[in-house]
């Protein structure tokens, strides 16, 4: 899609306002917009929002072999996109003029002022080094695309943890993030662009310019510079003659805003490294609202187990003996059989039983050192009765519905003498015996 | 036919297309399905059979119903194109419908026939005029469009200058036309704008609440200061005060009130009277 136009209107009242030194959002002459910077989950994400320009850096590593000339030095890589979502003006898959201009900006900014340490990122000399990618996207475009992708890309770079590495003999080891904390790239310094948009050759200036009025400027002042008053890169472009003492106040210009903006980099960066320490919520995360699923906690309840014995036995003699036991298949219609316990289908009483197996096996240690001893009690108590089965687990008793020949309510009876052996020292059991009864 | 594929429709949404009637005021959504008033009744729950024999009766005893923005027919239903409120106007006279439509926030402009519009030249070539809109497509202007011109007396137009027109071609897939004189070949405050000021963009919503009849913003700002304002409905709004100041803060607050309630609006208002 085409670019809107400027119209004439719009071109003479911004001139005329910039005379009278007002700005349209309200701004004064040095004001920049606000700077917003929030991280994502992984190292090396970061969002920059500079008024309503925003920028994605993401950074990514990867071991290659070096340049032929540069044995020992990583490889660093910037890439900046104006995808179509910034304004529909840009053009998908084409290198237009302004991209080419401000990724060789980037460059000049964060690669040739040396600020990465780019020996630090040789593994074997000659053979291994890293690579380090920096990917800026263009989320929306609202004028000085490159004073927020500048703060993009160093903001991720410091950001960035890039995983350990060990060297032993001519073997190379690449550690996960699990088995060592990754280790982040050494910065040196932090340059950071400034722009400076002339107006009316030169009478006028601005910082930060906005997109409308880059449409009507005269000429585009960017300095790189860190915070310890170094220029980085000097660029003018849109063929201006600039005065010496113009020059000399941009640069001053330029220091004090870096200062603030290396400030609030700092500021930030400290601020997601301690959050991530705590462990609490971080990234892009923090946007999301924090609700818990409360409702399937259940809470402990104290449960009166003076009488429970003679309840459970009240109850267990009450109770009908189980069902006949059907030893042969039953044939309901070719395809479906049934067999076992009743006619009836009885997968809920199983799953009862089962569920209270599992409760007790893998509830507690000490229930089940508590079941260990009663085992060998068990079992001279039970050689005492004149049942014949030996039980040396209480929860068998479904187990044993298979053996037609013996009489299931003897089983019952015999299952329940264990239990209640154990039932003075085992809480679990008697809540079992409750919800038994409850069912 | 169409009446199975809604059947169908709806069955596979899993619920029930709700009474355009019910929902009025109400947010809806794109693909939600909304039942006339006429059908409501053999609507309830349990008579779904009942209404393959309403369709035509149906239809003939509810009149006229207009379909605004963000709706579309779809069998002998309402089908919801568009995320917002749903509105209704009762009809002037007789027993229609009314118009029903979906007030959206959106910010890109497509051009409908009869819309004023604030248009920016953007090319002269032979006797027309390129004007863009905001639109997928620039318009086109003829020359002879405007008040007291004639093939000797051409208006002064340059490109880059603001054109106040409507539109009276805007069909789908082609070149929308403009004119900037009414059908009695009068300007009606239409034409070219004049050559300060400033133009600005709001989004197509506000557009419309400002155009409103009974707008409270609009007499709101006429208080503060005198000026000229001049509302497209492709987003488009051009302001001019005395000063560049004053022009400036009436940009900003009609920006401003697009999220704001009317107590804020009032505080911020009486608060730039003081000032």
């Amino acid at each position: 899609m085409k670019e809107t136009p400027l119209s004439n209107c719009e071109r003479r009242f911004l001139l005329r306002a910039i005379e009278e030194k007002k700005r349209l959002d309200g701004r004064q002459t040095y004001d920049y917009r606000n700077i917003k910077i929030s991280f994502g989950t992984d190292y090396g994400c970061c969002i920059v929002e500079l008024g309503k320009t925003r920028v994605l850096g993401q950074v990514s590593c990867e071991l290659v072999s070096p340049k032929l000339n540069r044995a020992t030095e990583g490889i660093l890589f910037f890439n900046l996109e104006l995808s179509q979502m910034a304004a529909p003006a840009f053009e998908p898959g084409r290198q237009s003029d302004l991209l080419v201009k401000l990724n060789r900006l980037l460059e000049r900014c964060l690669r040739n002022s040396k600020c990465i340490d780019t020996e630090s990122l040789c593994v074997v000399a000659g053979e291994k080094v890293w690579q380090i990618r920096v990917d800026l996207h263009l989320l929306n475009h609202d004028g000085n695309i490159i004073d927020a992708a500048s703060i993009a890309a160093i903001v991720a770079l410091c950001h960035f943890r890039r995983p350990d590495v060990s060297v032993q003999g001519d073997e190379v080891t690449l550690y996960t993030l699990e088995e060592r904390d990754p280790v982040p790239l050494s910065i040196h310094h932090m340059p950071i662009c400034v722009s400076f948009a002339f107006f009316q050759q030169g009478t006028y200036l601005l910082v930060d310019p906005n997109e409308r009025e880059e449409r009507v400027m005269d000429g585009l002042l960017v300095i790189a510079m860190n915070k310890h008053r170094e220029i980085c890169t000097i660029q003018s472009s849109g063929g201006i003659m600039l005065l010496k003492d113009q020059v000399l106040r941009c640069s001053k210009i330029a220091g004090v805003k870096v200062a603030e903006i290396t400030e609030l980099i700092q500021k930030a960066l400290a601020n997601d490294q301690k959050v991530r320490k705590e462990g609490g919520k971080f990234g892009f995360a923090e946007s999301i609202a924090n609700q818990r699923i409360t409702a399937f906690r259940m809470e402990k309840a104290p449960i009166d187990t003076s009488d429970v014995e003679e309840k459970a036995e009240e109850i267990i003699s009450e109770a009908e003996p189980p069902s006949e036991v059907v030893s042969k298949p039953v044939l309901w219609t070719p395809g479906t059989a049934q067999i076992g316990e009743g006619i009836e289908n009885s997968w809920g009483d199983l799953e009862d039983s089962e569920k209270e197996d599992e409760d007790e096996g893998g509830s507690d240690e000490a229930i089940i050192l508590d079941s260990i001893k009663m085992d060998t009690g068990e079992v001279s108590n039970i050689g005492s009765q004149d049942a014949p089965i030996v039980l040396s687990d209480s929860e068998e008793e479904e187990m044993i519905i298979l053996e037609p020949d013996k009489n299931p309510k003897k089983i019952r009876t015999q299952t329940i003498s264990a239990t209640q052996v154990k039932a003075p020292s085992k809480k679990p059991v008697k809540k079992r015996k409750k919800k038994r009864a409850a069912n | 036919m169409a009446e199975a594929a809604a059947v169908v429709a709806e069955s596979l949404a899993g619920y029930r297309a709700r009474a355009a009637r019910a929902v009025l005021e109400q947010v809806v959504l794109p693909g939600e399905e909304l039942l006339l008033p006429g059908q409501e009744d053999g609507e309830g729950p349990g008579s779904a059979g009942e209404r393959p024999l309403r369709l035509n009766a149906g239809a003939r005893s509810r009149g006229r119903v207009v379909c605004g923005p963000g709706l579309r027919r779809c069998g002998d239903r309402l089908l919801v194109t568009k995320c917002g409120r749903l509105r209704h106007k009762e009809p002037g006279s007789g027993n229609g419908g009314g118009v029903y439509w979906v007030d959206s926030q959106q910010k890109r402009y497509v051009p409908v026939k009869g819309d004023h519009v604030i248009g920016i030249v953007t090319a002269k070539s032979g006797d027309i005029f390129k004007v863009d809109v905001g639109g997928s497509e620039p318009a086109s202007l003829s020359y002879l469009s405007f008040e007291g011109a004639t093939k000797r007396n051409r208006p002064n137009v340059q490109v880059g200058d603001l054109i106040y027109g409507q539109f009276v071609v805007a069909n789908k897939d082609m070149e929308p036309e403009m004119v900037c004189i009414d059908s009695c070949g009068r300007a009606n405050g239409m034409g070219v704008i004049g050559q300060d000021g400033l133009l600005f963009k709001v989004t197509l919503g506000l557009i419309r609440r400002l155009l409103a009849p009974d707008c409270e913003i609009l007499q709101e700002v006429g208080k503060l200061y005198p000026l000229e304002i001049v509302f497209g409905m492709n987003g488009r709004i051009w302001v001019k005060a005395k000063t560049i100041q004053q022009t400036l803060i009436l940009a900003n607050v009609l920006e401003a009130c697009e999220h704001m309630t009317a107590d804020q609006r009032k505080q911020i208002f009486s608060r730039l009277a003081e000032s």
